[in-house]
């Protein structure tokens, strides 16, 4: 029989400490797609995603209602249209061509994101992988449901440092081509080092090549139930700390698969993964921040800031294996800045810096994000900001990756507004000293030694 | 059977359980177990019940009692019982 007192447990983790499925994501493969027509192309993306699709979105709010769970997202992800774009496009207007299309097809839907625009260029660059990413400014400038991302390495491949050169300016582009919205293109675009296949988080998130044709992919969040727990053991040594963590991520994980299988029953549809992300948001109680301070940092940024994060994120994994047996690999806390009051608290007091954050993206769960450096940044910095962030990711056999604004015509002390979920970031001040001349070399960083495990 | 769970909360007040059970008598909804307090002039009751028996579908039935909720100034909501069992059981 149902037990009473997790009656009450499971709903007030819900109504008061902000416990959500965060996003259901519904991946689609476009490979039956292809053609050598563009026009026709953008035809079969725009049906396909559109019957694959139509039900996502009632089947959400279904679930919703019926559980009492909020579901605050449901977004799609398609194959890298670098790939699905190779035959038909001959130049950069067929690229954001397409863009427009999934736009179009991400309204129709009801969708708040379509990621994949995506190319994957971590050894080599094809033609129409440069044509793409060449693209990208244009497409997200011109399109406002439309994700891109760009794959620049991994461990296998080293990292591919004629596009890590390339990106600062396409960066720098996205966001001029989008100053009027303190260069909100930006914030839909993401450069990754080891990107996964499944990952159901903007605007990242693309559909494989490794995956079926159609999957279901969730994402649960619940920094403001952690919040609570690691509030409730103030004072506890680290075991019982580890402990708590532990024991609340394997219920917010078994949410997500319940949320999981449920979709996919419904929409027909194979069940992927359940990422356990804690991920904040804007709104007070949401926040990351929060929650290492909890633990006993006055500020995040603190010295023992990067040992908070790692005991969190390793004992979220830990919870959440147990809880389901595709549990995604980028489960974990993100640490956005503008997506978190407290991280952007932290800013605004100087007690986090660009370097410390570099440091704590060695242990979170993906990478620098949603970060606002000054507009004049030039273009090798941004490029450097990357190789580093890259360089983390190969050498550690991790997931990493940049999300990073500059906005244009502003400056250390401005604060960007972006709105909504994506929220506002204070302007961060970013390291002077030239790195122009490591970035100009170009060519590929060799995988390391790691690479040869076999 | 089709387990879920009814929770009524808001300020005391006569005729709430009445209220609650005549709506859900009408409609065909069994109900296997109620519990209810009372916290410094709060009530809250849960109920388990089975809605397989009725007629109108789940999410009828929670508009309905969010709307009944709303009438007799108590939050009212109604939800499947695995998001308890499948959260909090190995």
């Amino acid at each position: 029989m149902t037990n009473l007192d997790e009656i009450f447990e499971t709903n007030e983790m819900i109504e008061q400490a902000n416990l959500d499925v965060r996003t259901i994501t519904l991946g689609i493969s476009l490979l039956d797609c292809i053609t050598s027509d563009v026009a026709e192309l953008c035809l079969n993306i725009h049906d396909k995603i559109t019957m694959v699709a139509k039900d996502l979105l009632t089947v959400g709010r279904d679930i919703e209602r019926e559980y009492g769970i909020p579901i605050v997202n449901k977004r799609i992800s398609v194959t890298p249209i670098s790939l699905i774009g190779a035959s038909a496009c001959r130049e950069i207007a067929d690229y954001v061509m397409i863009a427009r299309m999934l736009d179009d097809a991400a309204r129709k839907v009801g969708v708040n994101f379509i990621g994949g625009f995506s190319a994957l260029p971590a050894k080599g660059m094809t033609k129409s992988e440069e044509l793409l990413i060449r693209s990208i400014p244009r497409a997200l400038a011109a399109t406002e449901h439309v994700c891109a991302s760009v794959n620049l390495g991994s461990t296998r491949t080293g990292v591919n440092m004629d596009v890590v050169k390339l990106m600062g300016s396409i960066v720098k582009e996205t966001a001029e081509l989008t100053r009027e919205d303190d260069s909100i293109g930006c914030a839909k675009l993401v450069v990754f080092c080891n990107a996964p296949d499944d990952n159901p988080f903007m605007a990242g998130a693309f559909h494989g090549v490794t995956e079926t044709d159609s999957v279901v992919n969730v994402g649960v969040s619940g920094p403001g139930v952690i919040n609570q727990v690691v509030r409730s053991v103030k004072g506890e040594d680290f075991s019982t700390l580890c402990e708590a963590i532990k024991k609340t991520s394997f219920k917010i994980t078994r949410l997500g698969q319940l949320v999981a299988q449920e979709a996919s029953k419904r929409l027909g549809v194979p069940f992927g993964i359940v990422d356990l992300s804690l991920a904040p948001t804007p709104t007070v109680g949401d926040s990351i921040a929060d929650i290492l301070e909890g633990m006993g940092l006055e500020k995040v940024g603190a010295p023992g800031t990067t040992m908070a994060l790692a005991l969190l994120n390793d004992h979220v994994k830990k919870g959440g294996i147990m809880a389901s047996s595709s549990v995604g690999g980028l489960s974990g806390a993100f640490i956005p800045i503008s997506e978190d009051q407290g991280m952007i608290e932290a800013v605004q007091a100087g007690a986090l810096t660009l370097e410390k954050l570099e440091a704590m993206t060695c242990v979170c769960s993906v990478g620098l994000d949603m970060i606002a450096i000054p507009g004049s940044t030039p273009d090798s910095t941004i490029s450097g900001i990357i190789a580093d962030e890259m360089a983390i990711g190969m050498i550690n056999q991790k997931t990493t990756a940049v999300r990073i604004i500059p906005v244009i015509g502003k400056d250390v002390g401005d604060v960007a507004e972006f709105g909504g979920l994506l929220g506002t970031a204070p302007v961060m001040k970013v390291n002077g000293f030239s790195c122009g001349e490591f970035i100009a070399r170009g060519g590929r960083v060799p995988p390391p030694v790691h690479s040869f495990k076999n | 059977m089709n387990k879920s769970i009814i929770s009524v909360v808001g300020r005391d007040q006569v005729g709430i359980i009445a209220k609650v059970c005549t709506y859900l008598s009408e409609n065909g909804v069994n109900i296997l177990d109620i519990s209810q307090t009372i916290v410094d002039g709060y009530f809250t009751m849960l109920m388990v019940t089975d809605t397989q028996k009725s007629e109108k579908s789940f999410l009828q039935l929670c508009d309905d009692l969010e709307a009944l909720g709303k009438s007799i100034g108590c939050v009212i909501k109604l939800q499947k019982d695995e998001i308890f069992t499948k959260m909090q059981r190995i």
